[in-house]
């Protein structure tokens, strides 16, 4: 069939003069993603593994029993999550996979943090302002149901091999939820507080700060909840383009035919996200 | 009506003029037609717009509790919320201590909310994620007040509504009655001059609310401040206000004091409203009673003088008064003053009957009730000052008050009750 409208060429061709125009952006994007990474990851190899178990163990316990961490119901509320913290975190370390483990945290909390910077304020401006919530909502469909591996193309072109395309791909298809949930945190909140503030000469910045932000924290900690575990998602894609971690053993491990490593790496990244995932819920569902 | 005599010394917080407030796209068409005289139907079909509010005009005296009444969808809530503009007027002006609030700038508009009005809410309006300490002190915080100042006026808020000891409890574990109570104390906190309260009390349990009704009169009594307070329930409207305002479709209907309205209703729609009411608790001996009644002085009138008066009048009796002061003393009875007149007694005071009840003039009807059972005289209404006789409440009138049939036949009633009284 012939084609009437090259529309990818024209992305191409766009692309292109991005890549070129901007060159500076791009090479001080990727200078400060990989600087963040490898020094983050390198201080996440110095602490010794127990004490980086013990620093998890302790977070974990915090996260479910919170204020009863010193009575008997804190240890029911705490106890499994603790009791998996350490099974889990001792065998990825006695499996060998630990160097790459912290790699893949680094990387999964470094593209967190990056999606969540940007997609909070997003979502307040979403959920205040019509016209910008008209035009945020589809680039989001857009974002979440585009395939995630068409993202490591342009990644790569902008940032070449290594961890910054891995990075940048892992923010753009975990940023989605970040930006949903805050809008809906936001929108969520009863419009009569929201009038008492004003009623009591609250500006639009205290109702955001002391109102609307408070109110919202729940649903927007699981916002926060949901973009780890997109990123975390992400590992074994971003390791095509060359992202470092137990994503790349898993690659590795299909690219060689090689059960054992993809199924040991594969657990150590079901590990880490149930981890993360049961201490991030623990903190949204306390904030409710 | 003696409410109104009394304007003129009261000082105007808040003066509303010609206040309109329309609701959709095409305001100034809407605005137009509506100083052309169209009504609220013509003006929704034509320009698909909804008059909330049409040229209300109003005052509301410092200290007072001014309430206003409607059903919803009468504009009332719309009403309140154009007082410190959490809804814009289309046209008009609102006036606080004289000054324009219309036309104030946002910083203005900003500190007119923060120092000079307080707001309370029928769905209360907590922070669910601050305790009750914080929530009641939150209006300071807005204002930027230091903690430490901020927390001991809210102290002081909370513990005159009856809270203190719950600082430290979270909104979600209290009761609606309580809630509210926080509600009140955020906005004495503030310590504004006026209070808007709307269907401050609505959401609680009836006997809820009659106590926070009873608590908030009393909290009144002590504060002083300019209450605006609405409300759909008209039992609630008389019991707190002072004066109350009716609304119907965004009109004012009427004006005045509880009694006022139930005496006088302006038009046919108050007259509905009103009809419900327990008129027993309302109407007072004031509006029940015949002013200037025809008595005796005990010294200047001797039985002769009184004989011939009550032939006169064709009484049986008539009410004694001290003669300068005219401090009611009691009845004589044409019977005993006979015997007098025959015994050649030159005064009145040995038939006079001094053990008689009176009353004040806000005497309500139910409670002047008890106080004619056995008794075939009328009920003396005397100043609170200095004793001297007002008017006098007839059995029969009171009686019917307390029945209540229709007016005409009350009238027909009173009528005949005049002419047996008579006899």
């Amino acid at each position: 069939m012939s084609r009437i409208i090259d529309l990818g060429k024209y992305i191409e061709i766009g692309i292109n003069a991005l890549e070129e125009n901007f060159s500076f952006l791009w090479r001080a994007i990727d200078d400060g993603i990989s600087w963040t990474v490898d020094n983050l990851s390198e201080l996440l190899l110095s602490i010794p593994f127990v004490v980086f178990l013990l620093i998890v163990v302790l977070l974990a316990y915090y996260a479910k029993a919170g204020k009863m961490m010193f009575k008997k119901e804190g240890l029911k509320k705490g106890g499994g999550l603790v009791a998996f913290v350490v099974i889990g975190l001792f065998l990825i370390y006695a499996m060998g996979y630990w160097e790459d483990a912290m790699c893949t945290t680094t990387l999964v909390l470094v593209a967190a943090f990056i999606a969540l910077v940007l997609g909070i304020p997003i979502g307040i401006l979403a959920a205040k302002n019509r016209t910008a919530d008209i035009i945020i909502r589809p680039i989001l469909d857009f974002m979440q149901t585009m395939p995630a591996f068409v993202y490591l193309i342009p990644a790569i072109f902008f940032f070449s091999v290594g961890d910054t395309p891995g990075v940048v791909a892992t923010v753009i298809f975990s940023l989605p939820p970040a930006v949903r949930l805050t809008s809906l945190g936001i929108r969520s909140v009863p419009n009569d507080v929201v009038e008492a503030g004003r009623a009591f000469g609250a500006t639009e910045k205290q109702i955001l700060y002391k109102i609307e932000l408070p109110l919202a924290m729940p649903t927007i900690l699981t916002g926060v909840n949901q973009v780890i575990l997109l990123a975390l998602s992400m590992v074994v894609i971003a390791s095509m383009v060359g992202a470092r971690g137990l994503g790349s053993v898993v690659y590795q491990g299909i690219q060689q035919n090689d059960i054992a490593k993809g199924f040991e790496s594969g657990l150590g990244i079901v590990i880490l996200a149930i981890i993360l995932d049961r201490i991030t819920q623990s903190f949204a569902n306390k904030k409710g | 009506m003696t409410t109104m005599k009394s304007d003129e010394d009261k000082v105007v917080k808040l003066r509303v003029e010609d206040l309109t407030l329309i609701f959709g796209k095409r305001k100034k068409e809407a605005l137009e037609m509506l100083e052309k005289g169209a009504s609220k139907a013509e003006i929704l079909q034509k320009t698909k717009c909804t008059v909330g509010i049409s040229k209300a005009n109003f005052e509301v005296y410092e200290g007072e509790v001014f309430v206003v009444m409607g059903l919803s969808g009468s504009g009332k809530s719309t009403l309140i919320r154009c007082l410190n503009r959490l809804n814009e007027p289309t046209a008009g002006k609102v006036f606080f201590k004289d000054e324009d609030i219309t036309r104030k700038g946002n910083r203005e508009l900003l500190n007119i909310r923060r120092f000079e009005m307080s707001m309370v809410f029928q769905t209360f309006g907590l922070l669910p994620h601050k305790t009750i300490l914080e929530n009641a002190a939150f209006g300071l915080e807005l204002r930027g007040e230091p903690k430490e100042e901020r927390e001991k006026k809210a102290l002081a808020a909370l513990e005159t509504v009856g809270l203190k000891g719950y600082e430290e409890h979270y909104p979600s574990a209290m009761s609606g009655g309580m809630q509210q109570r926080v509600g009140l104390a955020r906005a004495l906190a503030n310590d504004t001059e006026v209070l808007l309260m709307d269907e401050a009390f609505s959401a609680l349990d009836p006997l809820i609310k009659s106590d926070m009704q009873d608590e908030l009169l009393q909290i009144q009594e002590k504060v002083q401040k300019t209450i605006v307070f609405i409300t759909h329930d008209l039992d609630e409207a008389i019991k707190l206000g002072d004066r109350i305002m009716i609304m119907k479709d965004g009109i004012i209907e009427q004006i005045g004091s509880a009694e006022e309205i139930l005496t006088h209703p302006a038009s046919e729609y108050v007259e509905a409203f009103v009809e419900k009411v327990d008129r027993k608790t309302i109407i007072t001996a004031e509006s029940l009673m015949f002013p200037k009644p025809s008595l005796l002085r005990v010294k200047k009138d001797g039985p002769m003088r009184a004989i011939r008066k009550m032939q006169t009048e064709g009484v049986k009796f008539l009410p004694v008064v001290e003669d300068e002061r005219r401090t009611f003393l009691g009845y004589v009875w044409l019977n005993d003053v006979l015997e007098l007149a025959e015994k050649k007694e030159m005064s009145l005071e040995k038939a006079l009957k001094t053990e008689v009840p009176s009353v004040y003039s806000d005497y309500t009807v139910e409670e002047m009730l008890p106080l004619i059972s056995g008794n075939n005289y009328p009920l003396a209404v005397v100043d609170k000052q200095g004793g001297r006789l007002l008017g006098l409440v007839t059995q029969t009138s009171l009686i019917i008050e307390a029945t209540r049939y229709g007016d005409e036949e009350v009238k027909q009633l009173i009528k005949k009750a005049n002419k047996t009284n008579r006899l």
